[in-house]
């Protein structure tokens, strides 16, 4: 069968055959057929290159998310390893504080260790992480970064696991698309994600609930769920403050696909009702500006 | 809806003409390659938006979501309607003894559900299925146990829902505002959780039987026709799903 009038062919049908070839997943699947007849070497180079544009990159796209998530997660699972290994001198007090807490590092750690298994079933070995990786005051290594007193500090230790866990769903949801031709990885990094927003909301709860100490501003009521692109964090610490709001930035959309979310449909929905309702993705670059200084 | 329009190439072209042109087109395509099975036979016999209308839902008739992208975005709306029908009505009959929290979470989440619902009805425009005639009769909504204990049921139905629906889509801009969405109901389940529960807002063995895997940390995950089957039990329409993506 020549591509050529195969293409054509398929173009009389499907007008939008083009457009598929460039974006959409499932239609080359349908394609898959001419893979089994002509070498992709065989096929007109423009053709070629829109191939290489919806399968070219697919894996090395999967790779670098993985290693990118499994990055976040060591830093997530490092960090929580050390809360529990101090809750005296960090002040956690016994009971459900420091259950919820035990239940989110053994989900991080879970999490490290499945995706090195997926990794390594795609024949990547990751980067080795240590506590020694990381620098948890956001020192970048000098061990002496705004958010020291995490390591004494309840309310402090508390108020960067939110921003953690905040930024952690939004990365994964900013890297989601780049999975799009990887059902199983998908999947799989779709049900971390959940996990990581269901940790969030608790967090979010724990600190509501501090008598004291918990750095939520005066005037600001502190939900399960992101009110616009507030933090709920001060730490009376310039540099920590504007650290912690580049994981809220953008969060203050009221707007989904051009679609107004305010009032809609004659429903009463505020402004923050209408940010806290979605999540709003980062990029990878914007996460890596926000987790650099804790990584070494 | 500048959402539905992707490959938009004329400025005139509705939203309604979009669909119709990528249901069409995704028929001939579907019977050109050879691939078109019993699913692209019946997508044909019910209009180009693979939409069927029962207004009383008490016919043989039922309530098609359609196929594709739009399939699942009906899907979804569908659960969101659920949600959003069960909230309005929890706050509008309180339970007794909801304390002043409990009351601020749940009109907040009642206020989620909304906009998600209204969302998805604005966003699918006319291939939009109907409202949903629910049935609430197995709530006690005086209850507050029956109530979150049905509220933690919806939430981690819908977390799986979402999770289980993310491979069927094709359209990666739908996939993020899944994700959007997904990660506010996870928040949701958490609380509620909570709220029955204190420190159970991430039990992953009770949420086995939603898919998740306790061992990796994975939240739950179901395909449309295992929720579906689930969500039955509060939707007096017959809903059809078989022209869902599969894979």
């Amino acid at each position: 069968m020549n591509v050529h009038n195969l293409l054509h062919e398929i173009e009389n049908v499907d007008p939008e055959v083009y457009d598929r070839l460039d974006s959409r997943r499932k239609v080359m699947k349908r394609f898959s057929f001419i893979g089994k007849t002509l070498a992709l070497a065989a096929v007109p180079s423009a053709l070629g290159s829109m191939f290489n544009k919806a399968y070219g990159q697919t894996n090395d796209d999967v790779k670098d998310v993985l290693l990118f998530a499994y990055l976040l997660e060591n830093l997530e699972a490092e960090f929580y390893k050390g809360v529990v290994g101090t809750f005296a001198a960090i002040g956690v007090p016994a009971g459900p504080a420091q259950g919820a807490l035990t239940v989110i590092r053994d989900h991080e750690v879970a999490h490290v260790a499945f995706l090195k298994t997926v990794l390594n079933s795609l024949g990547v070995t990751p980067p080795v992480y240590t506590a020694a990786s990381f620098d948890f005051t956001g020192g970048n290594g000098s061990r002496m970064g705004p958010f020291a007193a995490a390591a004494s500090n309840y309310g402090v230790m508390l108020a960067v696991a939110q921003t953690f866990e905040d930024t952690g769903v939004r990365a994964y949801k900013g890297q989601a698309p780049r999975l799009i031709n990887n059902n199983d990885v998908l999947t799989a990094a779709l049900q971390i994600h959940a996990v990581e927003a269901r940790h969030a909301s608790h967090i979010r709860q724990m600190r509501r609930n501090l008598a004291s100490g918990s750095l939520v501003p005066a005037g600001v009521t502190l939900q399960p769920w992101i009110t616009l692109a507030q933090s709920g964090i001060d730490t009376g610490n310039a540099g920590a403050n504007a650290a912690i709001q580049m994981s809220y930035a953008g969060e203050e959309v009221v707007s989904q696909a051009t679609v107004p979310i305010t009032n809609i449909g004659g429903a009463v929905i505020s402004a923050n009702e209408a940010s806290e309702a979605f999540d709003e993705p980062l990029t990878k670059a914007q996460v890596t500006a926000i987790v650099d200084p804790f990584v070494v | 809806m500048e959402i539905l329009n992707r490959t938009k190439k004329e400025g005139d072209r509705t939203l309604l003409d979009d669909l119709a042109q990528k249901e069409l087109s995704r028929r001939k395509f579907l019977r050109f390659s050879g691939m078109a099975g019993a699913s692209a036979l019946v997508i044909s016999g019910v209009g180009l938006t693979g939409c069927v209308r029962d207004d009383d839902g008490s016919g043989t008739d039922g309530v098609n979501l359609g196929s594709g992208d739009i399939g699942i975005l009906n899907y979804a709306y569908a659960l969101e309607q659920l949600e959003a029908a069960f909230y309005t009505q929890v706050m509008a009959t309180p339970y007794s003894g909801m304390n002043a929290l409990e009351g601020e979470y749940l009109k907040d989440i009642r206020d989620h559900e909304i906009a998600h619902r209204e969302f998805f009805k604005a966003a699918l425009g006319t291939s939009a299925i109907q409202g949903l005639d629910v049935d609430f009769s197995s709530i006690n909504f005086s209850s507050r146990d029956s109530v979150l204990a049905t509220a933690k049921a919806f939430e981690d139905l819908g977390v799986a829902a979402y999770n289980g629906a993310g491979k069927l889509l094709v359209s990666a801009d739908y996939l993020t505002l899944a994700g959007k969405i997904v990660s506010v109901e996870a928040r949701h389940a958490a609380l509620i959780r909570d709220l029955i529960s204190n420190g159970s807002f991430a039990d992953l063995a009770s949420l086995a039987p939603l898919g998740a895997n306790t061992a990796n940390a994975l939240d739950g995950a179901l395909n449309p026709p295992q929720v579906l089957a689930i969500a039955s039990t509060y939707v007096r329409n017959r809903i059809i799903a078989n022209n869902l993506p599969t894979s």
